[in-house]
């Protein structure tokens, strides 16, 4: 019965609503305006400033875009250049090794080329002329023996000595050859250390070509970068989100590598700084204590390989002076070794701990087990100890996937928070249109309930209109 | 080199506040019903005092205690320990109370009456003293109480904040005759316990699942 109250015809709600409609309908028609000033009014109040923080955030993630284009590109600046830096002193150190050398192995390759050309010229030289005993034996071939025994002793005398001769004389020509021979013999081996050597010089020459065209290659990128090109921001902001992967995944292994370090020196820690005490509710400061240890080796390897200049997360350090920073790294890396021996002594304590336990349990158990084989104790032991004293070193490199984490986290949460304002601001855009649409929408929905007073209005204004107009027209004739 | 120094102290100050300083130990008082034929139970509630020897950390407490004609007494108390921080210290000191247990054990020997009463009293006064964040009594009983003439337990006691668990709560022949008296005598207990403003009353029959009573 409570919810009837409005019916002004009991039991009869839509003659009710009809006569509440017919009541109030003029006293809305007389309200229109007014209220229509209002619905416009609260339109412009809630879509304004939505509209208003939809253009801040858009202007702001502008902005942002802007900022972080520019660190990438300062970033990427950088790198680029520590590259092409790296580069030029790999061809500085090449040039430095073979122009070193050049001088030697230019008064080689000239030694060799003068030995050669010596050779070439004795090989050049003409074997004694024979003698001009041709023209005596053709002479001595035209005069007739004609059974003259004078004349055919004196000729067979002329044969003998010719023989003779003609045997030396080959016999010179031959030595002549051989000797010749064996000098283009003798070439050989500086043929061979001739190739040898322009293959030494072709090969470094190949080098220092291919090193150049790599300090290209980057010089290219470089002048992308600094020609701020869209180009050159996208292959550096593909290359972040690559860094920030691998960097992520290799960073969680190291986490999986720390909480194995925390299960060596947990149980341990809590022989030392006790169990009993609590940080939170399910933290115990033995674990904490143990977690710091871990933290501090952390810390450490960060400082030898920033002491290295392997990375670059503390501009303070890379900027010492090397004496500085040699100390430094020996003072990180006696802390490091020290953290490491530490460590491995205390997963000696913790598998004796271990061992003591299980005994104490296997005491209080009805079943008593057969002792353990001391070699297969002995293995578990030792691989502890050996994982305790490695793993500090080993979490020594977290480092270097840190330093890409770090630097990409910076590129890729630009992204993602420009990303997050944009949508936050079309968001707010869209509320801001629907909240002054659904204005002009209430405007309608208001005119409709009241149609009846507003077609009368219509129909008045029209017939006044009518009336109007056949009275100014007689006039506009008379005028 | 002062402000570095200032800010080390503040941090340590910080995290010494942060520290957490509720007593993060339990604390369990076991009760050994040693009258009548329950005197013969003794050996499993060694095995559990064995259990929780294997169960309970270091800073713990654990403490047996025997019922008897009148077990409102210090005397009563079998074994008590509080288990040090060290683990290595909280084994030795485990071994040494396995051995008392043991001794008890062979040496133990029936009682006249029952006083659970005066058991739960001395125990809720012993886990009151030890501070720790969890309390529990295990009466290891029938839960039959059985009191001499003299000898008055009869008055509302104080369990506050404490949980009692009744293990091994056997039948006794004239539970079998009328399961109701049984049912009753537990349904009695219940009531006077959570009357005592105990946390909690758990019945264990199982000592199975007395291992995730204590982990909870």
């Amino acid at each position: 019965m409570s919810n009837q109250f409005w019916m002004i015809w009991p039991g009869n709600a839509v003659a009710s609503a009809l006569i509440l409609a017919a009541i109030a309908m003029p006293f809305l028609y007389a309200a229109r305006r007014l209220v229509h000033d209002l619905l416009h009014s609260l339109g412009r109040m809630a879509g304004g400033p939505l509209r208003l923080g939809a253009r801040w955030l858009f202007a702001t993630a502008r902005d942002m875009k802007e900022r972080n284009k520019a660190v990438l590109l300062a970033h990427g600046r950088e790198e680029v250049g520590q590259h092409i830096e790296r580069e030029f002193e790999r061809i500085s150190a090449l040039v430095t090794r073979d122009l070193e050398g050049y001088p030697a192995l230019q008064r080689k390759l000239l030694e060799e080329i003068t030995r050669v050309e010596e050779d070439y010229k004795k090989c050049g030289e003409v074997p004694p002329p024979p003698p001009e005993w041709v023209e005596a034996v053709t002479s001595i071939a035209k005069v007739k023996s004609d059974s003259n025994e004078m004349v055919q002793r004196i000729l067979e005398e002329i044969k003998r000595s010719v023989h003779a001769i003609h045997d030396k004389a080959l016999g010179e020509y031959r030595r002549a050859y051989e000797s010749r021979h064996k000098i283009l013999n003798g070439f050989m081996p500086f043929w061979r250390s001739l190739d040898k050597t322009f293959g030494q010089v072709d090969q470094k020459l190949t080098g220092l070509h291919q090193t150049s065209s790599k300090i290209d290659a980057q010089m290219e990128k470089y002048e992308q970068i600094n020609k701020k090109t869209d180009k050159a921001e996208h292959a550096l902001t593909v290359s972040a989100f690559t860094q920030f992967a691998i960097s992520t995944m290799v960073l969680l292994i190291a986490v999986g590598g720390a909480l194995v370090n925390f299960k060596l020196i947990a149980l341990p820690f809590s022989e030392m700084v006790g169990s009993g005490d609590y940080l939170t509710s399910t933290l115990r400061m033995s674990d904490v204590a143990a977690l710091v240890i871990i933290f501090l080796e952390a810390t450490m390897g960060l400082f030898v390989m920033e002491t290295l200049r392997i990375t670059h997360l503390f501009p303070l350090i890379a900027n010492m002076n090397d004496r500085m920073r040699r100390r430094m790294l020996w003072v990180a890396v006696v802390f490091l070794v020290v953290f490491a021996g530490i460590e491995a002594a205390l997963a000696l304590m913790r598998d004796m701990l271990s061992a003591d336990k299980q005994a104490l349990v296997q005491s209080l158990s009805s079943a008593q087990a057969a002792p353990p084989d001391p070699l297969l104790r002995m293995i578990p032991t030792t691989a502890q100890m050996v994982l305790g004293f490695f793993l500090p070193f080993a979490l020594a490199f977290v480092a270097v996937p840190l330093e890409s984490f770090v630097y990409s986290l910076r590129t890729v949460g630009g992204a993602f928070a420009v990303m997050l304002i944009r949508a936050t601001a079309f968001v707010l855009r869209v509320l801001g249109n629907l909240i002054r649409q659904l204005c002009k929408v209430l405007i309608g929905i208001y005119d409709v309930t009241i149609v009846l007073p507003l077609l009368v209005e219509r129909l008045v204004k029209a017939a006044r209109s009518e009336s109007d107009g056949s009275e100014s027209r007689p006039v506009k004739r008379a005028a | 080199m002062v402000k570095r120094l200032l800010l080390a102290s503040l941090l340590a100050l910080s995290a010494s506040t942060c520290a957490d300083q509720r007593s993060h130990t339990q604390a369990v008082y076991m009760l050994i019903d040693t009258s009548g034929t329950y005197a013969q139970e003794v050996g499993k509630a060694q095995r559990i005092i064995n259990y929780l020897l294997g169960t309970l950390q270091s800073g713990d407490s654990l403490a047996v205690a025997r019922v008897k004609t009148r077990s409102f007494s210090e005397k009563d108390i079998v074994a008590k320990v509080t288990f040090d921080s060290r683990p290595s210290q909280a084994n030795a000191q485990k071994r040494a109370f396995r051995d008392k247990i043991d001794a008890f054990v062979k040496s133990v020997g029936g009682s006249a009456y029952t006083d659970i009463t005066g058991g739960l009293i001395q125990g809720g006064m012993y886990l009151n003293e030890t501070g720790a964040g969890r309390k529990t009594i295990l009466i290891f009983s029938d839960m039959q109480e059985e009191l001499d003439k003299v000898t008055i337990r009869d008055f509302p006691i104080n369990l506050k904040d404490i949980r009692v668990v009744a293990l091994n709560v056997v039948k006794l022949k004239t539970d079998n005759i009328d399961p109701r008296r049984y049912m009753g005598r537990l349904e009695a207990w219940q009531k006077r316990i959570e009357k005592a403003g105990a946390s909690e009353w758990i019945l264990i029959n199982d000592i199975e699942h007395l291992d995730s009573m204590l982990r909870s």
